[in-house]
């Protein structure tokens, strides 16, 4: 499948909306969200609780479906994919980090980290291989044979981390993934992804942590289902430089980003390093 | 994800439950196993009773009085009241038809048999030499009914050997008088033993010339006329010229029923196999009950499951395969049982066969191959709704919560 070949991570948001019926109720998690973002950027989600930070995530990870606007991710519209097809996209595209983790707990952290390849039918000689590798990118090689209630909550979210990029996506999801661990052990993990993202891979965060949220190279801020801020340092070293959150509608922040929105030829991103294997098993 | 993956997938689920996994499997196991053996015994019933009916001979054809109902040829079922008797000279008539190699009148009763002191019940077989061939009957001293006119009363009998051992013990029998009703008979002959044999324990009977059967039950008819056919082939044609020749000889009138000892076979044989199924049918609603249970179970683990169902979706796993995932569970869990009710059915066949040395029980194929194929797809049946809710899981929303 085209959509699926290649390391890119460009993502093209075009006002999504996305509401749920709770009872006869009509909750919007989105309104009408348009928002691009270049590959390999790094960029953090805050907002208030209930702001649709995670709704955004999970549409952007095929997990959840618009019910309107559209998203090209690639290039690719994927917003009607079939169900088959949107899966072929998450195992060869996007990695996910999750609060909880959501290790299998009879698996060793070497058999979760090796899920998405079963999933992707990698043979299992080459799985090994590729596993011992991913363990040790994330200093866990003497673990590999532990089960999850064997490990600390820093140790899960590596293994997790070791498992989102077993497939060599081009973009990595993490919804709240220092929520659940301390804040030094917070940093050992972020310090983890941005790693991960300093090699070339997308790296979205959804964070409630001020400090984690600013060390990312754009911030977008939601509020009621709308991105209200949008902001871009050109280094991603913690404080905003010079431009600070810009309020507004959705419409009027993709005006602020259009750097970015409307060139057909993004930004090529910084450098992107040699990485591993190819995605195709 | 390969097939191999999967099943390794589901097989380590299975095994981080095992109590459950082995409870499940242990219910399709006992629903194989009473397949396994009541089919076994229903065999064996229905193997007994068709070697006991080739033991007769397969040529023979019987003639009674009376119109049988139905072509089924099971005697009893007969019309019409007002029927005409079969007599000796009907029987001589159908041996003389081409293609009877042999035909014996037979009346059957029971009769008092005594010798001095000792006296007996005994049922009684009115004959002539013929019955002897024709039965498969070995003597073991003697001779038979004298061969002649089959109406000479002449007084001889031949007796069964439990009648000789009641009535002369460890004594010479050959020669010596015995009386059967209220006439003396002169023994002639003493049959082999050889039990059972249809419902006829010849070792229990006392042959008499036809004839003087009739003397002694004061009748002119006949029970029966068995036939012994040349060949197998002539048993339909020969069937059909003893119907012609007895109802030309009864006045145009069809009132003799002539049954095949084939005919008579293939109802029995349809019988006990509609038996035999019918009893591993009612074995098998317990394979249905073991595939509720599997349901049952399986549900509640898609719902425990939910997270790592909606992890196996994030990392790509498409419904299908999620579905295929639980489907293989169920498959696996299924297999254990059906080899474990394989393994109980076969021993519990064993014994029994142990037990009862005269009943061939064996398990036949079709009914291991049933069973087990009942018990995998009762098995995947009935986990298909659980695999179809697991594999159309909310991602988002099963990963939303812990
Ligand atoms: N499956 C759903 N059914 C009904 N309502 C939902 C569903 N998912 C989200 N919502 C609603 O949509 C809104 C946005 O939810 P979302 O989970 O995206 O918020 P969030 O920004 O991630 O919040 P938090 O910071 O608490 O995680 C909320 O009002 C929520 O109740
Ligand atoms: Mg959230």
């Amino acid at each position: 499948m085209s959509a699926c070949g290649g390391v890119v991570g460009m993502i093209e948001l075009d006002r999504i909306t996305r509401g749920f019926q709770v009872g006869d109720q009509l909750v919007q998690a989105l309104r009408e969200v348009s928002l691009n973002i270049t590959a390999g950027e790094f960029v953090s989600i805050m907002g208030p609780s209930g702001s649709g930070k995670s709704t955004l995530l999970n549409l952007l990870g095929l997990l959840d479906r618009p019910n309107s606007g559209t998203y090209r991710l690639d290039g690719l519209d994927v917003t009607g994919l079939d169900e088959v097809a949107a899966a072929t996209v998450r195992r060869e595209k996007i990695g996910f980090v999750f609060q909880f983790f959501h290790l299998i707990p009879r698996l060793t952290a070497a058999g979760n980290v090796a899920l998405p390849l079963v999933l992707a039918g990698v043979a299992p000689s080459e799985r090994k291989e590729r596993v011992a590798r991913l363990l040790a990118d994330v200093g866990l090689s003497g673990r590999a044979d532990h089960l999850p209630a064997q490990l600390s909550g820093g140790q899960l979210q590596r293994v997790a981390i070791a498992r989102a990029m077993s497939m060599n996506p081009a973009i990595l999801l993490a919804d709240e993934p220092t929520g659940n661990l301390d804040r030094a052990t917070g940093r050992e993990v972020l310090a983890l992804l941005e790693d991960l993202n300093q090699r070339g891979t997308t790296l979205i965060v959804v964070t409630h942590d001020q400090e984690i949220g600013a060390r990312a190279g754009r911030r977008i801020l939601m509020e009621d289902g709308r991105v209200v801020g949008d902001s871009i340092s050109p280094s991603p070293s913690g404080v905003p430089q010079g431009r600070g959150f810009i309020r507004g509608s959705g419409r009027g922040s993709e005006a602020q980003t259009s750097a970015n929105a409307e060139s057909t030829v993004p930004p090529s991103p910084p450098a992107p390093p040699p990485r591993g294997e190819g995605s195709k098993p | 994800m390969t097939l191999r993956d999967t099943l390794a997938l589901a097989w380590g689920s299975l095994i981080h439950q095992p109590r459950r996994t082995l409870l499940i499997a242990l219910a399709m196991s006992i629903g194989v196993g009473s397949v396994v053996v009541l089919t076994a015994l229903g065999e064996g019933a229905r193997r007994y009773v068709l070697e006991q009916f080739a033991s007769l001979g397969t040529n023979l054809l019987i003639v009674l009085p009376g119109r049988a109902e139905t072509t089924g040829g099971a005697p009893g079922v007969l019309s019409g009241q007002t029927t005409r008797d079969l007599t000796l000279s009907d029987a001589d008539a159908v041996a003389r038809l081409r293609g009877v190699a042999r035909a014996a009148p037979l009346n059957v009763g029971v009769a008092q048999v005594s010798r001095g002191g000792l006296s007996r019940e005994a049922v009684l077989l009115g004959s002539t030499a013929d019955m002897l061939e024709i039965r498969h009957m070995r003597l073991g001293q003697g001779r038979y009914l004298p061969p002649g006119p089959s109406d000479q009363a002449t007084p001889v009998c031949v007796l069964g050997e439990a009648i000789r051992a009641e009535l002369f013990g460890a004594g010479n029998a050959l020669g010596e008088w015995v009386r059967i009703g209220d006439r003396r008979f002169r023994v002639i002959g003493i049959l082999a033993a050889q039990g059972q044999q249809m419902g006829f324990n010849t070792d229990e009977t006392v042959a008499v010339p036809v004839a003087a059967a009739q003397q002694l039950f004061n009748t002119e008819s006949l029970f029966r006329i068995l036939v012994e056919v040349r060949g197998r082939e002539a048993v339909p044609a020969v069937k059909e010229s003893v119907l012609a020749l007895l109802k030309t000889r009864h006045e145009n009138d069809a009132d003799v029923t002539v049954i095949t000892q084939d005919a008579v076979l293939a109802t029995f044989d349809r019988i006990l196999t509609a038996l035999t199924l019918a009893v591993a049918g009612i074995a098998a609603i317990s394979l249905g009950v073991a595939g509720v249970l599997i349901m049952n179970v399986m549900l509640v683990s898609v719902a425990q499951r939910r997270s790592e169902i909606g992890l196996l979706k994030a990392l790509g796993a498409p419904a299908a395969s999620v579905r295929l995932l639980f489907l293989a569970e169920a498959g696996l869990i299924s297999a254990l049982g059906a080899a474990g009710g394989l393994i109980l059915g076969l021993a519990a066949s064993f014994a029994l066969g142990r037990l009862y040395p005269v009943l061939p029980i064996a398990p036949p194929l079709w009914a291991v191959a049933a069973a087990v194929t009942t018990a995998l797809v009762a098995g995947m049946l009935f986990a298909w709704l659980p695999a179809k809710r697991a594999a159309k899981l909310d991602a988002a929303l099963a990963l939303a919560r812990r």
